[in-house]
């Protein structure tokens, strides 16, 4: 008996024990370590990145975080293909970062989200490429500071276009023959990603429309984009394109593996197809979309925004500016070390050496000849709007002209959320 | 542990005098502490993860929600009319419907078919076990990945097209297009993997518990052994067990939401209601006023169902029907 009391006296200490660590380790999550200082000082910073397939970026990022002397900086460095579903998320917590880099979209300024970087930019404004300040500018305040320019073309293999006797299409009929005579047992013709979704705003463009007009209407419900989905639905069904491979459009393994001859992919990846393929390789645009279209580059990209509903606004704001602004040699390193992009600043680009000749001057090239740029009124729910449009018309085999139809009424109503 | 009981119930009276004197504080003296001892940490995460939400969720329904969660303006049940006219949300219990169809009696099969092989294997019947249970500890996410990416993947080295390029069949890129809807078989065949060794645990205990007299019983009778005493004794015996593990399988698949979300991104179809719940008050328009409508929507359904199956096949008769 005496023994069993015992044991029960060490599991009543045992349990005491536990719900003591227990209700410690609430208490301790309560005062919650979220990464930032209880207030005050304000220097403790979080920053958001989406996770750049490149190596090395990451450290690169974090390297330059803790160069800064003025604020304790911490990434987050978010993985998985739904970055804007995290960020919007964590935005509305207490646990939102105070930096992150995103694209231009106007919903996060009417919200109030993020900050006016107006007086940050504003004495270095001449040295941006002018079409990001635009981008970034809504009412004469610029929201964002871009960091880097990121042309989308197709990647070709000429090799195996003179093997099959193709030329570099010209045109959305050409290069659907294209992928036609390219294709072998082992290879296939073209990749435009497993969705398709990458190539949806070139399909506008490159049909003569749009996604928005200059002042704010749908553009992009034309009959040359209905043709042009019905075309691309074509060469969805023909076999000749690449499809559900392990790797999306963002990353080069589909191209350097030989699984296709031709690939919608980004400057970035560049580096890593010179190494796997040498000198064979070469790009063009997105071809022209019926009679009237012209060839088009996404000159995509991502810049710094600064949270305004975060606690430390300003030291933020010190930072982006001490990072984005002054720092070239970060810069520098960040456009062209890893990946390759554009710096949108003029000097910058001007003396990215690496950018100057061989393929990445041809992007170059590209990227001022035939790119768009980021419309601040295109919002996420419309590029949304545009990717459902692609799944019900091209890979599933809805009207395109209806489904056009579908997607201008859901971007009106965005448009009326926003604009009034 | 029957000797623990029988000694608890022999000596109960004795302390329980003791105590009137010599007051204890301890476990056994005030029992209505030790309920709240034991149920408290339990209750608290059941109140912070679960009750506060839920009751947070029915409050947000009913007010205009977008990209926020402490609403100001009260809209009754507009939440409710926009959903219930959704025609992304109605498709999604469509979704779900073909779904459960598909999933159900695959797994209750499958799992029973299991237990049985192995509740009869003479040797190894652990290391049997272990190997069906197994996946039940892979993640959802992580299983779905290798799915996607090295069995199903559309190129010519994906597992599933390696084999069928075997008897000279095409590539067939199993995701990305939705006719003919391969993508059922990449997410039903995932699901099977996961779950199936769970319930054929559930199956053998039940089998481990039908009294051999039976079968002796009925093979005096002159029962065939296989098929005949499979019928008439084998299920019938494991009725309780097979609505319980029906039940679990159908509220599993009402909550499916991982393999769908990672095996078919960015498309319009085979969206179950989570997955479209998700994409309505997280998406672009973090509309949480609607989302939380079709989550009450949504658990309503569930509550019915899940009724109307006790109904039909007696969910806690299970003991008298034997």
């Amino acid at each position: 008996m005496s023994a069993s009391s015992n044991m029960n006296w060490d599991r009543r200490n045992v349990l005491r024990a536990a719900m003591g660590l227990a209700a410690a380790g609430g208490l301790a999550a309560c005062g919650s370590n979220t990464g930032r200082s209880g207030g005050g000082s304000g220097d403790t910073l979080v920053q958001y990145f989406h996770a750049y397939g490149e190596a090395g970026v990451e450290q690169a990022v974090k390297r330059y975080a803790k160069a800064y002397k003025d604020a304790n900086v911490t990434t987050q460095w978010i993985t998985g293909s739904n970055f804007e579903q995290k960020l919007f998320a964590a935005l509305l917590t207490k646990n939102a970062p105070d930096v992150f880099e995103f694209h231009p979209q106007i919903q996060l300024i009417k919200s109030g989200q993020v900050a006016d970087l107006t007086d940050i930019i504003e004495p270095v404004k001449d040295d941006f490429n002018q079409a990001d300040i635009k981008s970034h500018t809504v009412d004469g305040k610029i929201y964002g500071v871009r960091m880097i320019d990121d042309p989308q073309f197709f990647f070709y293999r000429p090799s195996m276009f003179e093997k099959a006797g193709v030329e570099v299409p010209k045109t959305l009929e050409e290069l659907i023959e294209a992928a036609a005579k390219l294709k072998t047992s082992k290879v296939k013709g073209a990749y435009l990603g497993n969705d398709l979704t990458p190539v949806q705003h070139n399909l506008i463009w490159s049909a003569g429309a749009d996604t928005l007009t200059a002042d704010n209407k749908p553009a992009f419900n034309t009959d040359a984009v209905a043709d042009g989905l019905k075309q691309l639905r074509g060469l969805f069904t023909s076999g000749d394109l690449l499809l559900g491979a392990p790797a999306d459009w963002w990353d080069p393994s589909a191209f350097t593996q030989g699984l296709t001859a031709m690939q919608w992919c980004g400057m970035w990846a560049m580096p890593v197809m010179q190494k796997a393929l040498g000198d064979d390789i070469g790009i063009f645009p997105f071809p022209k979309v019926g009679s009237a279209g012209k060839e088009s580059v996404y000159n995509g990209g991502w810049s710094m925004f600064v949270n305004a509903k975060g606690k430390n606004v300003e030291a933020a704001k010190e930072y982006v500016k001490w990072l984005w602004i002054d720092q070239k040699k970060h810069q520098e390193d960040f456009a062209t070390s890893y990946g390759f992009h554009i710096p949108p600043r003029t000097s910058l680009a001007q003396s990215a050496t690496k950018l100057k000749s061989g393929l990445p001057a041809e992007g170059v090239k590209l990227f001022n000849e035939f790119g768009h740029f980021d419309n601040i009124g295109w919002t996420q729910a419309m590029i949304a709007a545009i990717n459902d449009v692609m799944a019900n018309s091209v890979r599933k085999n809805g009207d395109p002209k209806a489904q056009l139809a579908a997607a201008e009424k859901k971007v009106n109503t965005e448009l009326k959320k926003l604009f009034g | 542990m029957s000797t623990t009981t029988t000694r608890g119930v022999a000596k109960n009276p004795a302390p329980a005098k003791v105590s009137k004197d010599r007051p204890r504080r301890g476990l056994r003296a005030n029992s209505t502490f030790n309920f709240w001892l034991f149920t408290g940490p339990f209750l608290i995460g059941l109140v912070i993860f679960v009750f506060v939400p839920i009751g947070w969720s029915v409050w947000l329904s009913f007010f205009e929600a977008r990209f926020t969660v402490t609403p100001s303006q009260f809209v009754g049940f507009e939440n409710y009319a926009a959903i219930l006219q959704d025609e992304d949300f109605r498709n999604s219990l469509v979704t779900f419907t073909v779904f459960a169809a598909f999933i159900v009696p695959a797994t209750w099969a499958l799992s029973l078919g299991l237990a049985l092989l192995v509740n009869r294997l003479r040797f190894m019947r652990a290391f049997a076990r272990s190997v069906f249970f197994l996946p039940t500890a892979v993640s959802y996410v992580a299983a779905s990945l290798i799915w996607k990416m090295s069995i199903f993947n559309g190129v010519r080295f994906g597992l599933a097209n390696t084999v069928l390029s075997w008897f000279g069949v095409e590539n067939i890129a199993w995701l990305s297009s939705p006719d003919p809807p391969w993508y059922w078989l990449v997410i039903v065949t995932v699901r099977l993997w996961l779950q199936s060794g769970f319930y054929m645990i559930l199956f053998i205990a039940a089998l481990q518990n039908i009294p051999r007299e039976l079968y002796e019983a009925a093979s005096l009778d002159g029962a065939k052994p296989g098929w005949q005493t499979f019928r008439h004794i084998t299920l019938p015996q494991l009725r309780a067990t097979s609505t319980a593990v029906i039940l679990l399988l159908l509220v599993a698949a009402y909550q499916a939401f991982d393999e769908f979300f990672n095996l078919l991104p960015k498309a319009t179809w085979g969206q179950p209601p989570l997955v479209e719940l998700y994409k309505m008050a997280l998406g672009e328009n973090q509309n949480y006023g609607a989302g939380s409508a079709g989550a009450v929507v949504l658990t309503l359904l569930i509550c019915a169902v899940t009724l109307l199956q006790g109904k039909i096949m007696g969910f806690g008769r299970g003991e008298e029907s034997k």
